[in-house]
């Protein structure tokens, strides 16, 4: 049972790697000019974003969690 | 003079925003630095007996094609006090400055930051190291970031006026943040992006400023006693976001997050936001806004008798509540083609209405005022609620 599961995770990791060598974008990059305008940044100005989070965290009893998640547009 | 503590805890939240900002707020794409960019921030924060008006400086400029530099001087003018503080005939007038700086470098599909922020205030130090990694993958859909940070902070309390400080140590807190942000490109119009992350506390946690309250047979009904909060900590936090291109060159974007910690809190927030450009020289946004938490699990209005519990918490922080912002945002492009080394500059305003409604905070200070006799007894007094008024004005070049 043992080697099996050590075969199947093998086989699942040379297949994962294979697939990442050879992946193939589904969103091309020159198709990419609408989410590279500047009305699909996340946040434009992030001294305006972490105000208001600022604001937020110090009249509430939650914190963290906001943020776009970094990067991401991919646009160039 | 004495001032709120949740302004004591606006160091380290606002550190933490800040990086939360700087970590995982940058659009741009991990392979390559932003444009070389100043800024002058002002902001006013007015609502709840609060008087706050911020006045920050930034720069990010790019020391080669790989290397980034961002410097901001921040100064937060804070007069006034909250509700909670009122109610133990306490007023404040108090600054906070901040420093932070941060160096980013870009090595293929990864980018690294680093930076150090300091804010310091008369009786609130706090010092927070941070530093992020963002890797892009899959042919640059995918974008995984990953954050760490750690704050040291000195709790004081001042017991003199504004004047005459006279402030007493009370003890250090420590804070640890740990960020985990996935951004993924879905479609040619679809983006989305989440955020987990981890903070954990340990120290004096308290707010000094603030006093419990609990049935006694004073005048009033009632007596204040110290507030004792747990010394540790720890929130989870998850929130996602989709953001779609609309058909006529506009952005839609929906967040919700998901928050819980082991005070007993849990939160839901849900916000939708609409972008507009017009010509090319204007770009307008509006937001609507939804938070709502239930209460830490060792907070009340007011306590049987003194010393009715271990921890006992009367921060209007800790409390049910619910509020609900309305917000605006115009920019300008006003140097649209540049001007001499500038490749474009812009001015901002925005302004936000945030209405505060307590559900198990009730306002005593009206109450004080009539004693004995008034027009509500202990624990009968009306709940708590408030407006505020947010306004931003910056202007940001791009060189």
């Amino acid at each position: 049972m043992t080697r099996k599961l050590r075969n199947a995770t093998l086989a699942s990791g040379v297949l994962l790697l294979s697939a990442c060598s050879s992946f193939q974008p589904w969103v091309k990059p020159y198709e990419r000019d609408r989410l590279a305008d500047p009305v699909m940044a996340w946040d434009r100005d992030a001294l305006s974003a972490a105000f208001l989070d600022h604001v937020y965290e110090s009249r509430e009893g939650s914190r963290g969690g906001t943020g776009a998640a970094g990067g991401g547009c991919g646009c160039n | 003079m004495l001032r709120p503590a949740v302004l004591s805890r606006l160091a380290t939240l606002g550190t933490l925003a800040a990086f939360a900002g700087l970590i995982a707020g940058r659009p741009a794409a991990a392979d390559v630095l932003p444009d070389n960019r100043a800024d002058l921030f002002y902001s006013k924060y007015s609502g709840g007996g609060m008087d706050i008006s911020t006045y920050t400086a930034s720069a990010h400029v790019n020391a080669t094609e790989n290397i980034g530099l961002d410097y901001s001087y921040l100064v937060d003018k804070v007069s006034g006090a909250s509700v909670d503080v009122l109610s133990n005939a306490s007023v404040i007038k108090d600054e906070r400055k901040q420093n932070s700086i941060s160096v980013t470098w870009i090595h293929d599909k990864t980018t690294y930051t680093l930076g150090y922020s300091n804010s310091r205030e008369r009786d609130y130090i706090s010092n927070t190291p941070h530093f992020s990694l963002s890797q892009d993958m899959f042919g640059d859909l995918t974008t995984i970031t990953l954050g760490f940070s750690r704050s040291r902070d000195e709790v004081g309390e001042n017991d003199g006026t504004a004047n005459n400080p006279n402030v007493v140590w009370l003890g250090h807190a420590e804070s640890r943040t740990y960020d985990l942000g996935i951004s993924q490109i879905l479609t040619r119009n679809l983006i989305s992006g989440i955020t987990f992350d981890v903070v954990t506390d340990d120290g004096f946690l308290a707010n000094p400023y603030r006093s419990v309250r609990y049935y006694s047979s004073s005048a009033l009904g009632y007596s204040l006693g110290s507030q004792v909060y747990p010394d540790t900590r720890t929130s989870t936090a998850i929130e996602g976001r989709l953001k779609y291109y609309l058909p006529y060159r506009a952005a839609i974007t929906g967040v919700y997050r998901y928050y819980r910690d082991t005070w007993g809190i849990i939160g839901d927030t849900v916000e939708i936001d609409y972008t507009h450009p017009v010509r090319n020289k204007w770009i307008f946004e509006g937001r609507v806004r939804y938070y709502k938490q239930s209460h830490a699990n060792f907070y009340a209005d007011i306590f049987p008798y003194a010393d009715a519990q271990n921890f006992e918490g009367r921060d209007k922080d800790l409390a049910a509540s619910e509020n609900i912002t309305i917000g605006a945002k115009a920019t300008y492009a006003w140097l649209p083609d540049g001007w001499k080394v500038f490749k474009r500059s812009t001015v901002t305003a925005d302004i936000s209405q945030v209405r505060f409604k307590y559900l198990d905070f009730r306002d005593i200070k009206d109450y004080n005022d009539t004693p004995a006799g008034g027009d509500y007894a202990a624990g009968a007094e009306p709940l708590y609620h408030f407006n505020a008024m947010i306004y931003q004005l910056y202007l940001s070049a791009f060189f």
